[in-house]
């Protein structure tokens, strides 16, 4: 890419060079918004009407892991605002260091949707032919569920049959609830790692002592991209995880 | 006209360097980051995918001459006016005036070396081909039998057509419109010359920047609208199946979220053509200059809040329509704002009739149809009668056909000189500009009738009586191919022999007309400093006018802020 602070030809100056950049990222960032915006509203219109399913499906999520990630996320978005801060201080032993920690909690954050969605089709929650919500309750063995654990699944199985009038319908529409579990997390996932790709390049640069005071516009501008990214995030995780969990 | 040399006259001569020589090889055009370059790329890839959609189009024609239907079965048939309508829409109407025009002219209108981000915008091109490629691929591969619309559960279970790389093809096409979008409002912002305030900007570009506000907020939800349908069709995933309990009427809601504010991408770049030629022709500063900047971003904001219009028969609750109708109906108010104000201009003005301002008188009339026949539309009662009639055909043929490719066309010619440095041949372009009308009124308004008599859209057949009005639109469809046909070539043909242009034939008062015909790679030979109004042709005594006065009286120029 380019070499530090170059004004390119069809700038005056690079007060105008940086201006355009960071105008173009934030006009990007609305484009996401909207991006993510119609699977929001796919996602609000359903659970408005299937509260029942939307329940049980977003029960069977790992409240641990889902939290887990959150702490990660929001713990990188600090070490990638750090960067940005060293940067900007010219701080150029320090801007590497904090975007390899943002990396590796990135990193951290994917290998535990991994675990989650191997998770999931283990336990037959992947839209499709073999999709079945009560199969952990009639295979507890399988999905490792035992007492208490178990005694609750079965009790919202049974409810939400009740409420939703047939065994089939109650897997539809967790099966809708699913769908849009695994489009939305798989989206922001994929934004993940897209982020991933532009922090190795960052990191390359920033060794190279690239980004000072004077010059840190992409670290400014991927710092913004990976802030929204964890903002997407900050929906995503109470709408799929915590609307209507028990407190025990 | 006394003082500007004439046009062709033999005293101009072509710049010893612009940006078709500044460099040789398929390479320095295929990695070009000259905008110049780029809406070139997009010319040549624009007309091949108008050629497409147009063959679908004859065909379609060819086959309606007679009421059992002449030349395909139905299962064709359907898929003929897809892949019209997809080739069209996404492929030529969408890019046509922004990624040709506005990449050429947008940087030079406001006097700057090149868009924001040339690197991007040659992405744009690549990714457009990408997109395009995959769409061919369905065309050739099955085709595509849903309707351009691709409502669900047809598209996303029941068509055996070629749908998932069409979906992939529009999915990824659509990147290559938020991205033309997003360089062009970050340019409209930081890279204006100085002196060129947004009250100076040409109404091209005004009309540009509404039309990148659309694209940069609409694409993305069609984007993940495709996606979603894509996934259910894929994978079962059940977004709109109702056998998961999802709707296939949220599909519809968020497919004319963008795709009722695509009509206004469509069109409201020839509304700044239009803006461009007619003070031109008139030599009178554009009447109501600010309410026409204005309009532009009204259509637009409006734009975002009539979707719901094309659902009137889906159930949708009363009271939802009667606010829909209404909004639908204020977008009459902007659009009416630009027609007044162009008619207003020619008022006792020194009207030409040259060739764009042929194009740009055509426009007001066809726009004004195609307008006017939409309120019949928006209108719940008459809707119930006229929906899905061949009524809603001619109405947005006369928008998009009459509107958006006469504007096109017409720009084409207006900018002709300054693309290529020459000028194309004027008697021939006039007869292909009347000859287009006349095809065109020729085609469409007979759906006008059939529509009201009840003729169904979509249909492979129809009764005996609507026969002499579809042979009457077959024969227009003839003459209107051959109008296309004309300007092909002999555009085609100036190229290379048509007399040499000067920098400003016309003369037009925009920046752009400033510099060489064809310009230099970097557009000026030093950074321009504009202190002048727009389209003022009395305080510019270098355009060689009579009657101009020194610009004394003008503000002087200030940096930008």
């Amino acid at each position: 890419m380019h070499r530090t602070g170059e004004l390119f030809g069809q700038f005056k100056t690079l007060d105008q060079q940086k201006e355009t950049a960071t105008l173009g990222m934030w006009i990007f960032l609305v484009t996401e918004i909207l991006f993510f915006g119609g699977l929001f509203l796919t996602y609000s219109i359903n659970r408005h009407e299937f509260p029942t399913a939307f329940g049980v499906g977003g029960n069977m999520l790992s409240l641990p892991l889902g939290f887990a990630n959150t702490i990660v996320l929001i713990a990188s978005s600090f070490t990638m605002a750090m960067s940005v801060w060293s940067a900007q201080t010219s701080n150029k032993k320090l801007v590497p260091l904090f975007l390899i920690l943002t990396l590796a909690l990135g990193t951290v954050f994917l290998g535990v949707k991994v675990v989650e969605y191997k998770q999931k089709f283990d336990h037959h929650l992947i839209p499709g032919h073999s999709f079945d919500i009560t199969y952990c309750s009639r295979n507890p063995e399988a999905c490792q569920l035992e007492g208490k654990d178990l005694a609750d699944e079965v009790k919202e199985i049974k409810e939400g049959i009740e409420a939703e009038g047939s065994v089939v319908a109650l897997n539809a529409h967790a099966q809708l609830y699913f769908s849009l579990y695994f489009g939305m997390t798989g989206l922001h996932a994929l934004h993940m790692i897209v982020g991933a790709g532009l922090l190795l390049y960052l990191i390359l640069e920033a060794r190279k002592g690239r980004f000072d005071a004077n010059y840190n516009t992409p670290v400014e501008n991927i710092g913004l991209y990976w802030h929204f990214v964890d903002i997407v995030w900050i929906f995503l995780f109470p709408l799929l995880y915590l609307i209507n969990r028990h407190l025990a | 006209m006394s003082g500007t040399p004439t046009p062709g006259s033999g005293e101009h001569q072509l710049p010893r360097e612009h940006y078709l020589n500044a460099t040789y090889g398929i390479r320095s055009w295929l990695l070009t980051t000259d905008h110049k370059r780029i809406a070139l790329l997009y010319l040549a890839s624009v007309t091949f995918f108008f050629f497409i959609g147009g063959i679908f189009a004859t065909l379609i024609r060819i086959h309606l001459l007679t009421p059992d239907g002449l030349l395909v079965t139905p299962e064709t048939y359907n898929k003929l006016f897809t892949m019209h309508g997809v080739a069209m829409i996404f492929f030529f109407l969408i890019p046509s005036i922004p990624a040709v025009l506005g990449n050429f002219l947008i940087p030079i209108m406001i006097g700057a070396k090149d868009l924001a981000f040339p690197k991007i915008n040659l992405l744009s091109w690549y990714i457009y081909l990408v997109g395009g490629c995959f769409v061919l691929y369905s065309f050739a591969t099955g085709g595509l039998d849903t309707g351009w619309t691709f409502y669900t559960p047809l598209s996303s279970i029941y068509s055996n057509s070629a749908v998932t790389p069409a979906v992939i093809g529009i999915f990824i096409n659509g990147f290559s419109s938020i991205l033309t979008g997003l360089n062009f409002l970050v340019t409209v912002h930081t890279m204006r010359a100085p002196g060129m305030t947004w009250f100076r900007l040409p109404l091209f570009v005004w009309a540009h920047y509404a039309t990148s506000l659309i694209m940069v907020l609409g694409t993305p939800v069609i984007a993940i609208t495709l996606l979603l349908a894509g996934l259910e069709r894929m994978f079962h995933f059940g977004f709109f199946n109702p056998a998961y309990g999802g709707d296939p009427i949220l599909f519809q809601h968020l497919f004319w979220f963008y795709s009722h504010p695509a009509v206004y991408i469509m069109i409201l770049p020839a509304m700044g053509v239009i803006s461009e030629i007619i003070p031109t022709f008139v030599r009178k500063p554009i009447f109501g200059y600010s309410f026409i900047a204005a309009s532009s971003i009204g259509i637009a904001v409006i734009g975002f809040i009539v979707w719901a219009h094309h659902m009137f028969l889906t159930g949708e609750a009363t009271y939802a329509a009667i606010a829909f109708s209404f909004l639908s109906y204020l977008v009459a108010i902007p659009s009416a704002v630009k027609v007044f104000n162009w008619t207003s201009t020619l008022y006792k003005g020194s009207v030409s009739y040259d060739t764009p301002m042929l194009y740009a008188l055509g426009f007001i009339g066809l726009f004004t149809i195609g307008g006017l026949t939409g309120l019949f539309l928006a209108c719940l009662g008459l809707d119930i009668h006229l929906h899905d009639t061949y009524f809603v055909i001619a109405h947005f043929h006369y928008i998009m056909v009459g509107g958006a490719v006469m504007g096109y066309v017409g720009g084409l010619h207006f900018w002709w000189p300054k693309i290529t440095g020459r000028l194309y041949p004027e008697f021939l372009a006039r007869a292909a500009a009347i000859i287009l009308f006349i095809g065109f009124n020729l085609t469409f308004f007979p759906q006008f009738i059939l529509g009201g008599l009840g003729m169904p859209r979509r249909y492979h057949n129809y009764p005996p009586e609507f026969q002499v009005l579809n042979v009457m639109s077959t024969a227009g469809a003839s003459i209107l191919a051959l109008g296309y046909l004309l300007p092909m070539l002999y555009l085609t043909w100036s190229m290379r022999y048509g007399k040499i242009a000067g920098p400003n034939p016309w003369p037009a008062t925009g920046l752009e007309w400033k510099t060489d015909s064809p310009p230099l790679t970097e557009n000026f030979h030093e950074t321009p400093v504009v202190d002048w109004e727009p389209y003022d042709f009395v305080h510019r005594p270098d355009l060689g006018l009579k009657g101009a006065k020194a610009p004394g009286k003008l503000a002087p120029a200030h940096g930008d802020d």
